[in-house]
């Protein structure tokens, strides 16, 4: 892992991220359980990419820069401001669902308050979104960024290569993070690309392309910092492919049976971040209890916040087709 | 004073607009420097600069999606795509995300963008510069579909289209976009998008259609009151969501309903409003409800007698009308 001093950052900066990545992770995980306890449809995980995700979201600025991500993304959106209670209040699709006010499936992250744009599940249709709110940023000389995220199976994509070419075109202030898990649900990279490394389809863009290990927060907060840099000095986009891990099945629908067990957990982000951390002396033992403990009781809360909370009226279905227009 | 054309008039529209709110941009495929294939936008570049008029690559997709993405931060797109079948590539964006961007974040987001796009046959533009794409698009809620008929319709109906919160489909006619004149009001006019207008009153028979079909349909009611029968001509000028009351009303004031369109036949905008129409004024009809459309064949041929073959025209319509009024 890259030295935390090389990119500029300070202890606490460490376990401010840690923080965060620990928390999706332990939410993750309680989403499954709740599945498989009959009490969510439905879980798409974050784990295993949750360095990728904080590392991004760390290095850029929450209050005016804008993700548009993808339904891996649930650490990033949490770095970004989204709580645990409504990443809960998602799941079980209840009243005060603020992502989608119970109508998307969970993980179709959105809150204009904290700057994440909407998502549907047709995958990459997000860059688009993306590059046309960093369009807005340069149209109007804001020094703000849109950054954007996706698995390295939607880079295949259309309008991945469609709007990678307009950044291009107009240097946008624009960022996007292929956080390459190497798995589109069950098709391994030998069979979704030839290229050595999806990065240097940034040449073909005209923007600067780099490839890092996904793995090492500190790594991809140094790269996005950078892009961020280059974004804000006119330089135009970044391609960043991030060499990442996805530690679950693709989704709680997948059983996973098409990729050898055991091998995943060497590349848990977290457990090597952990490590790291211990290694370096910037947080003990009892600190790490601590923040388990603290995190415990957050998802706890949340869960049974979530699970006490009324569904959305069955009439909330005709709402907000159109401004102040239901439908039906 | 000199007419003025229906791309005149929506010149004018997107002119005013841009000249009055600084948030709306136009971009398109040769659309800057060019001032568009045919001419919408001529000078907007030079007046307003590259960024607010500009030539993008060509990728409807990225045209459509970079526009949602601009209309989520706050700006106004309207967004050329430079002939109606150029913008399959870009249904995605169009039925998946920009329909339903306000609905799926339960209103937290919306999406004010305007796609405008010339469609329609008649000249010469064969099987890919002809279509009438517009019932792709007629039955995805979250989007309305405009179709103006006529140069001042053209002109408030897109003003009201880019004032619009919520995304909006505007296709013109591109054979009435030197044919029809008129005078045109200057300034400020709008037309509110949802509302059909009786063009013509009659007591005979009604005509219920949309787009350059309405000039024709006009001809054909003039030439029949010479033979004795008056016709109500109801323009739907947006085709989605219909305007069911005006639909109702026009159809049952005659109980003689003929439905017109340039479009294929089956699954058209016209099989909505005969389905309106069954449903609601079955008692007051006098006659069963006639269609006068293209026929179901994959597109407008090229060769003259071909495409004449296919277009609706003022006498194909006078035909119509005649067997329906004597019925």
């Amino acid at each position: 892992m890259l030295d935390y001093r090389e990119a500029g950052l300070a202890p606490d900066d460490l376990k401010e991220m840690y923080r965060t990545m620990h928390l999706a992770r332990r939410l993750d995980e309680r989403m499954w359980l709740l599945n498989r306890a009959g009490k969510l449809p439905f879980v798409i995980s974050c784990q295993g990419q949750e360095a990728t995700q904080v590392g991004a979201g760390y290095a850029l600025d929450t209050t005016v820069d804008v993700i548009s991500p993808y339904y891996r993304d649930l650490a990033l959106v949490t770095h970004f401001g989204m709580t645990a209670e409504e990443t809960m209040l998602f799941a079980f699709a209840k009243k005060g669902d603020v992502s989608s006010g119970g109508k998307q499936m969970p993980s179709h992250f959105s809150k204009k308050s904290n700057n994440i744009m909407t998502q549907g599940s047709c995958v990459a249709t997000q860059v688009l979104h993306a590059v046309g709110a960093s369009f807005k940023f340069k149209m109007d000389d804001e020094k703000r960024v849109a950054l954007t995220t996706l698995g390295e199976g939607s880079s295949n994509q259309g309008d991945f290569h469609e709007g990678l070419n307009f950044v291009g075109v107009h240097k946008l202030p624009f960022i996007c993070i292929i956080e390459n898990n190497k798995y589109a649900i069950s098709v391994p990279v030998e069979l979704q690309y030839g290229a050595d490394k999806l990065s240097d389809r940034a040449i073909g863009y005209g923007m600067h392309g780099e490839h890092i290990d996904g793995n090492d927060p500190i790594a991809v907060y140094k790269a996005v910092k950078e892009a961020r840099e280059r974004a804000m000095n006119g330089e135009g986009g970044t391609l960043i492919e991030a060499m990442s891990t996805r530690l679950t099945a693709h989704s709680s629908d997948d059983d996973d049976s098409y990729r050898e067990k055991g091998e995943l957990k060497e590349e848990d982000c977290l457990m090597r971040f952990k490590a790291y951390i211990k290694e370096h002396e910037v947080a003990d033992d009892e600190w790490f209890e601590t923040l388990e403990a603290e995190a415990k009781k957050i998802v706890t809360d949340a869960t049974k916040a979530a699970e006490n909370a009324p569904y959305p009226d069955a009439r909330e279905a005709l709402t907000h087709v159109y401004e102040g227009v239901n439908n039906g | 004073m000199a007419k003025t054309s229906y791309l005149q008039a929506i010149h004018q529209a997107l002119d005013y607009e841009m000249g009055k709110d600084d948030s709306v941009f136009v971009l398109g495929e040769d659309v800057g420097k060019k001032g568009g294939v045919f001419k919408v936008t001529e000078g907007l570049q030079e007046k307003y600069g590259e960024m607010r008029c500009l030539d993008t690559p060509l990728a409807e997709s990225n045209i459509v999606g970079t526009s949602i993405g601009a209309a989520m931060m706050g700006k106004r797109p309207v967004a050329e795509i430079q002939f109606a079948e150029y913008i399959l590539p870009a249904t995605n964006q169009i039925l998946n995300e920009a329909a339903k961007i306000r609905y799926r974040s339960n209103n937290d987001w919306n999406c004010p963008m305007v796609i405008r796009s010339p469609f329609g046959g008649g000249i010469h533009g064969a099987l890919y510069h002809s279509q009438s794409i517009e019932t792709i698009f007629t039955s995805t809620p979250g989007l309305k579909v405009v179709v103006p008929s006529t140069p001042s319709d053209a002109k408030g109906l897109l003003i009201s289209a880019i004032r619009d919160n919520d995304p909006v489909l505007f296709f013109e006619h591109k054979k009435a976009y030197r044919l029809l004149k008129e005078d045109v009001p200057e300034g400020e006019y709008t037309v509110p998008i949802g509302k059909a207008d009786v063009k013509r009153e009659g007591d005979d028979i009604t005509v219920i259609t949309y787009g350059l079909c309405v000039n024709y349909a006009m001809q054909a009611a003039e030439r029949l009151s010479k033979k004795g029968y008056e016709t109500e001509i109801l323009d739907l000028r947006t085709i989605y969501p219909l305007d069911k009351e005006s639909i109702i009303e026009a159809a049952s004031k005659t109980g003689k309903v003929l439905l017109v369109t340039e479009d294929n036949l089956e699954g058209s905008v016209m099989s909505e409003v005969s389905a309106i129409v069954g449903e609601n004024c079955l008692y007051d009809l006098d006659a069963p409800i006639m269609r006068l459309a293209g026929p179901d064949v994959p597109a407008m041929p090229y060769s003259p007698p071909m495409e004449d073959f296919f277009m609706i025209n003022p006498d194909k319509i006078e035909a119509k009308m005649m067997e329906l009024a004597e019925h």
